[in-house]
């Protein structure tokens, strides 16, 4: 995912006439790609200065940021930049992925070294038109300036002879001082806030085409179910249902590339009913009444799950020793004193608030879809494997998201229109509604840890012992459960170790917003506050105490971890760590007296390359009920802030986010099945529960890095922290149970 | 049947038991309105009968008769729904963005019955309406800046 330096920019003048300013990349490119006009810089001589967003936009900002990054080095004003949307197309634009909290880290220099080419040939244009030397010409506001000889000229003015240019190399160019910016670290729009505010289609639910039918899909709600029985009389009496198409199942269609996740994906086998409206389809489906049975997944139920985890926990773990450093038992064995605590979590849905979809249209021997999705490239190749076409004959209209979280990492729903719409033989828009897109998630695992911690005389952490109860399959924890080298305490706790217990599942398992971390946190930070008080000390000096001396630790072992590629070699930075856990506290007034029944919690985390701390401030009614009336964010991702507009306002999000999950998510299984169908068991953050959130951000001379993820992990340790402050009661589950708070 | 959407009457061919949410969407192409939950809990398809906002998933299209609908298409006719729209521009308010419409028509019958609503007005009004970004803080502080404009 890291940007290649053997890319190279690759300019060509466009058909008007103008600059065109793309990445070509070494790994695998024809040197001349069809489509490569598509490019991320387009200026044309009427003086239209055209930047490409090419990364999917779920929510991140990502089509506001990555623009900015390339304005600033273009050094052009915010104001003169029209921002164009790109298919899908990785021979073109390079890794197309939302996800992970990558973009940023991994793109962010190669964006402004895109907008810093296209000046510097702008700049030689002018040298050679003027017969001065490059040096001495100054850019500003997509003009041109020689000094000396009083010349100016416009950007468009100088685009064609800028495309003949040979493109200098990435490596040679010089980047702006960041004190020069003038873009980057401002606070800037959303460049689709105008259409989104007047209703404009702009998402993948929103696409129409001629001749379009309306899909819906009836499939066995336990995943690998067989088809029984179904009245499809009935289905094609439903007035506006034109049709019904049986789809076979297929457990062949592993191609992704970007989202590494094991096994194989699996087009379930059903009935689309095709209809003349959405209304119709889903009305169809259900007059279908069709019956399902067995089934991969049919053996699955939380009680049984909860009850194997309790086993475990009684007859020891499936794999001691998982993970091993140093050495904790021996310093167990010498501990003045042990801390015992179980924790747990559940499964989790995405519920992204687009429901599910995909419209494709496809012909003999082409396909096109529309789609919401994270990995159009996934998607691509997934579709044209399961229609037997090649990538290259396979498009992919990247839709905005109506959120993604992770769910639309995977392209489940893109290869059902796909198949669906080869069928009808017309476009297709495919629609699930909420319970399908609850039923078949790829969701976050739950997981159940038994922690033992020694301590010594002073109170200090010397041991730590974890057993982890998960979810994998063949004995193998799945990528989306693991406890490795990357998670607190490793490395800062020397001596620890992990046990590990798989639990069998077959349901799809998948990436949730800040994956693993988003329930290690509330563990690992809950735990610490359980041994601050084991040792009578304050939660905030017991976590200085913790960190200790500002150091980088090496992240431990080789992970699998979502974010893998971006962070291999990243140490863990507890100097960095101190600093956001010194600012979090010191905005909310640590320590501070507060009224009966209220109280501060305070946590850390890292995840995503970002150090966050926040502190909580909750109340508990006589009733139990928890109301948050105040979070405190101190965040440190490096240098700078891109854009911080939407930094802010995805911090605050991650946070009431991560509020709505701690007090009434779960997801739990029946006879195989989600139990959860809609928002009213599945409980998500709402006005009168959001708190004010203040966001503070640190500036270290550290690289930059991606925030739709890191700021969401520590919210609920906390959470949970101010309500032992406020009550004495220590709530070790999420989504933590109010009703134990009662006065 | 007739209906009178955002100032205009509209012929619309559709099975009456077909929620309003569908009847825009499918039949008229004005997809705004989004579909969120199909069961009144999210508010993705909030839209205004005689400005009153109505979930447009719950209701039956045979149901809206000679009511006045407006929905995110037509917003801009109001005053204070001009106000909304530029107060949610000026403060960046949208994420993803899908639940804004439905956000903003909640907004708007709130501001024309309440020209100055407290918190406690805001959550009232606005907690039937789901963000899934969480952008709550925006969305409270874009109310409040709208009614002042």
């Amino acid at each position: 995912m890291k940007a290649s330096r053997r890319d190279i920019l690759k300019a060509g003048v466009l058909a008007g006439g103008g600059l065109s300013l793309g990445l070509q990349f070494a790994g695998g490119a024809k040197a001349s790609v069809p489509g490569a006009l598509s490019a991320f810089v387009i200026i044309d001589p009427t003086g239209s200065i055209r930047i490409t967003a090419h990364q999917p936009e779920i929510g991140q900002g990502v089509r506001t940021s990555f623009p900015m990054m390339i304005a600033e080095e273009l050094d052009v004003d915010w104001a003169q930049v029209t921002v164009v949307p790109a298919p899908g197309n990785r021979q073109v634009y390079g890794v197309q992925l939302a996800g992970g909290s990558s973009a940023t880290p991994t793109q962010f220099e190669r964006m402004r070294r895109l907008g810093a080419g296209a000046r510097a040939m702008l700049v030689q244009a002018a040298a050679n038109a003027w017969g001065v030397p490059a040096g001495e010409i100054t850019t500003g506001s997509a003009m041109l300036h020689h000094k000396a000889s009083g010349r100016s000229a416009r950007y468009a003015d100088m685009a064609e002879a800028a495309a003949s240019i040979a493109p200098p190399k990435p490596e040679s160019l010089t980047l702006k001082d960041p004190a020069q910016f003038r873009i980057l670290g401002q606070r800037i729009g959303g460049v689709d806030n105008r259409a989104l505010v007047t209703g404009k289609p702009l998402f993948g639910i929103d696409t129409r085409l001629p001749g379009m039918v309306y899909a819906a899909f009836a499939k066995s709600p336990v995943f690998g179910g067989k088809l029984k029985s179904a009245n499809r009389a009935a289905a094609l009496a439903v007035p506006g249902v034109k049709g019904l198409i049986n789809v076979a199942e297929r457990r062949d269609l592993k191609t992704q590339i970007d989202v590494g996740l094991p096994g194989i994906e699996v087009l379930p086998e059903g009935i689309a009913v095709l209809a003349t409206s959405t209304w119709a389809a889903l009305k169809g489906r259900d007059t279908l009444a069709a019956v399902w049975e067995g089934g991969d997944a049919a053996f699955q139920s939380t009680t049984a799950w909860e009850a194997a985890a309790a086993k475990a926990f009684k007859d020891g773990p499936q794999k001691p020793g998982y993970m091993n450093h140093g050495n904790a038992p021996a310093k167990m064995a010498t501990a003045a004193k042990k801390v015992t605590a179980d924790y747990s979590y559940p499964f989790l849905a995405h519920a992204a608030l687009e429901p599910i979809n995909a419209t494709a249209h496809v012909t003999a021997d082409k396909a096109e879809l529309w789609l919401s999705t994270q990995t159009p490239e996934d998607a691509r190749r997934m579709v044209a494997l399961a229609l037997g076409l090649k990538v290259e004959n396979v498009t992919i209209h990247l839709m905005r998201s109506g959120g993604g979280f992770g769910r639309r990492l995977m392209n489940d729903f893109a290869v059902e229109a796909a198949v669906i719409a080869k069928a009808a033989g017309v476009p297709v828009k495919l629609q699930w509604d909420r319970a399908q897109d609850f039923a078949h998630d790829w969701l976050r695992p739950g997981g159940w840890h038994k922690l033992e911690a020694g301590l010594d005389e002073k109170g200090d952490i010397i041991a730590w012992h974890d057993h982890f109860v998960s979810f994998g399959a063949d004995g193998a924890l799945n990528p989306t459960a693991v406890i490795d080298g990357s998670l607190f305490p490793s490395g800062v706790i020397k001596d620890f170790r992990a046990d590990v217990t798989v639990l069998p599942i077959a349901s799809t398992l998948g990436w949730l917003r800040a994956p693993i971390n988003n329930a290690f946190a509330f563990v690992t930070q809950g735990f610490i506050d359980d041994c601050a008080i084991a040792a009578g000390r304050d939660p905030l000096e017991y976590r200085r105490g913790v960190l200790g001396s500002p150091r980088a630790i090496p992240i431990a072992e080789e992970f699998s971890g979502e974010t893998g590629e971006a962070m291999k070699g990243t140490p863990y930075n507890t100097g960095r760590m101190r600093g956001v856990l010194d600012k979090a506290a010191e905005m909310a007034g640590w320590g501070r007296k507060l009224p009966p029944r209220r109280g501060l919690g305070i946590a850390f985390h890292f995840s995503h390359l970002g150090y966050f701390a926040n502190v909580v401030e909750a109340s508990v009614a006589g009733d139990g009920s928890v109301k948050v009336h105040h979070v405190w964010v101190a965040a440190d991702i490096g240098k700078h802030i891109v854009n911080l507009s939407g930094a802010e306002n995805q911090v605050q999000g991650s946070v009431i986010d991560a509020l709505g999950a701690a007090l009434g998510q779960r997801i739990t299984f029946v006879d195989g099945a989600v139990e959860q169908k809609n928002y009213g068991d599945f409980h998500l953050a709402r006005m009168d529960m959001a708190p004010a959130v203040d966001v503070a951000f640190l500036s270290t001379d550290y690289p930059t890095t991606g925030l739709g993820e890191p700021a969401y992990p520590s919210l609920a340790p906390a959470l949970a922290g101010a309500i032992y402050q406020a009550t004495g009661k220590r709530l070790r589950t999420l989504p933590l149970d109010t009703s134990q708070l009662t006065a | 049947m007739k209906l009178n959407i955002n100032g205009k009457s509209v012929d619309v061919t559709a099975d009456p038991d077909m929620p309003l949410l569908w009847a825009l969407r499918d039949v008229l192409g004005l997809t705004g309105t989004k579909f969120g939950c199909g069961a009144g809990f999210c508010g993705a398809c909030t839209v205004q009968l005689d400005g009153e906002p109505v979930r447009g998933c719950q209701t039956p299209v045979s149901a809206v008769g000679t009511a006045k609908i407006t929905t995110i298409e037509g917003l801009s006719a109001s005053a204070w729904g001009r106000k909304l729209q530029d107060a949610w521009v000026a403060l960046d308010v949208p994420q993803c963005g899908y639940c804004q419409a439905g956000q903003l028509l909640a907004a708007e019958s709130l501001l024309r019955t309440t020209p100055k609503p407290t918190d406690a007005d805001i959550d009232a009004a606005m907690s039937g309406n789901i963000c899934r970004c969480a952008t709550y803080t925006r969305i409270r502080a874009a109310i409040k800046q709208a009614a002042a404009a």
